[in-house]
């Protein structure tokens, strides 16, 4: 099967758009909020749309962080080595509202090592997952986006779904493994 | 085992994972489950204070399980030998094994005979890998980088393992190091590792960015090798004066424990340029970060999902 285009850049820069207006519209003055990024590869989404939120509300940004899950894994010596990435939290997360960002929700389990990892730095009041890709019927756990960008269904072993991010040219794309 | 053996690219792995575990270590919850499933067995066959509660909490803030043994309270005494008395801690299911020794080369022979992932944690006067790792962390943290740095290394060379660790350590990782001491506690042989010889103190200061001073190693000193501790201090103490006429912002190292007022006056050890407690700080965050990846290893090679 040949790869196949799912998201083209202009379409993500949109998906992008969108989700900083539904963050403005949900939580109008930020200043409770906070936008955490999933390492490694959430991250990337989740500064372009800091970056398209300072651009959209001026003055009013919210708490930003990255979050690397690597310790609270569940597959811990098992298959691969799991090295650690930089965790950057400077903030406490005690009673705000949590944005988590990642490319890819798949079997859930990274979110799930997220919300663990979350709790190193507080007990948020309430925390919100926003995905670029949600790939529907290949959840392992109990877990649902809030927000995703893309809604597609694939098959869990024969399909992949690989994310660019190319600087300015960002794309999606569904291969074979 | 020791630095011997590592790689550079293995050490900057392991400074990567430190930075990890350091930034988790200011977090309120210090602890995480990782290293639940794994028994971890600190074996001292020599006193410690700073390195057994290190590894400790490391291990502890890795949720490992963790049973601690010393020698003086053993069945060593009543004279077992070292691969029993391992093997008998072994058959209890323990994974890891931390070994302090007083001979050379202990963890190396013990790795021969028994399957289980041993770390060095000091054999004798040869290694003390740990140490070395997080002095060299703490110079990394301090300068940004070791390479090209010039690191002084003053006091009983002959005597310690942290000496020979942080010498091959340091030139790994490209910096540049000098040795000073009385010439008979330099090793003869020491220049083939590379490192410069230097017998007088305030030159030593003057060529150093950072300076580790070193104990005085009684304890392991079977004859006398200068006249006095009082003579030493005079000439290879680090004293205010001293620093004060190297005219510039040396870093000050020691791995502990201080003898205040022999190799390090009490003014320079608490003197902001001081990063000994850094340096402590910085060992529990290393020994995470050793402890982690090497049960990681472990594991994927015994395949503990199966």
């Amino acid at each position: 099967m040949e790869p196949r285009l799912l998201l083209a850049h202009r379409q993500i820069s949109l998906i992008i758009r969108k989700f900083a207006f539904q963050l403005l519209e949900q939580y109008p003055d930020l200043s409770n909020t906070a936008i955490i990024g999933l390492q490694p590869r959430g991250v990337l989404l989740s500064r372009l749309i800091m970056e398209e939120l300072r651009s959209l509300s001026g003055q009013q940004s919210p708490l930003y962080g990255e979050l690397d899950t690597t310790l609270f894994r569940d597959d811990y010596g098992r298959g691969e080595l799991h090295i650690p990435k930089a965790n950057r939290i400077e903030f406490s997360t005690e009673g705000r509202q949590v944005v988590l960002v990642d490319d890819v929700l798949y079997t859930g389990r990274s979110v799930r090592a997220a919300l663990d990892a979350l709790l190193h730095h507080g007990r948020p009041a309430k925390v919100n997952l926003m995905v670029l890709v949600d790939r529907r019927y290949n959840r392992e756990l109990p877990i649902a986006a809030d927000y995703s960008g893309v809604v597609v269904d694939t098959r869990a072993r024969q399909e992949i779904v690989k994310v660019e991010w190319t600087p300015n040219d960002y794309k999606v794309w569904i291969r074979q493994p | 085992m020791g630095i011997r053996g590592m790689k550079a690219e293995d050490i900057a792995l392991i400074f990567d994972t430190t930075d990890r575990f350091k930034a988790l270590l200011q977090n309120r919850l210090k602890k995480v489950a990782t290293l639940r499933d794994i028994t971890i067995a600190n074996i001292f066959f020599e006193n410690s204070t700073r390195t057994r509660v290190s590894f400790e909490l490391a291990q502890k803030r890795l949720s490992a399980d963790v049973v601690n043994f010393s020698a003086s309270s053993s069945s060593v005494s009543k004279g077992e030998t070292l691969i029993d008395t391992v093997k008998n801690i072994l058959s209890m299911k323990v994974d890891m094994v931390v070994m302090r020794h007083p001979v050379p080369g202990a963890c190396v022979f013990l790795s021969r005979h028994i399957d289980a992932t041993i770390i060095n944690a000091g054999d004798g006067a040869h290694e003390h890998p740990t140490q070395a790792l997080l002095d060299a962390y703490s110079i990394r943290e301090k300068f940004g980088d070791v390479a090209g740095r010039k690191i002084a290394i003053v006091g009983d060379i002959l005597h310690s393992r942290v000496a020979l660790s942080n010498i091959l350590c340091l030139k790994l990782l490209g910096a540049e190091v000098m040795v000073c001491g009385p010439a008979t506690l330099i090793p003869r042989h020491i220049r083939s590792l590379g490192v410069l010889v230097e017998h007088d103190l305030q030159r030593a200061l003057a060529w150093a960015d950072a300076v580790n001073m070193l104990r005085i190693q009684l304890e392991r000193q079977d004859i006398r090798y200068f006249p006095s501790l009082r003579e030493y201090s005079m000439n290879f103490g680090l004293t205010r004066q001293r620093l004060e006429a190297a005219g510039k912002e040396l870093v000050i190292m020691h791995p502990g424990p201080i003898n205040r007022g022999v190799e390090i006056s009490s003014e320079v050890a608490d003197s902001p340029q001081s990063i000994i407690l850094d340096q402590v700080e910085n060992g529990v965050a290393v020994r995470m970060a050793v402890l982690y990846l090497l049960a990681q290893k472990r594991s994927i090679q015994h395949g503990s999902n199966a």
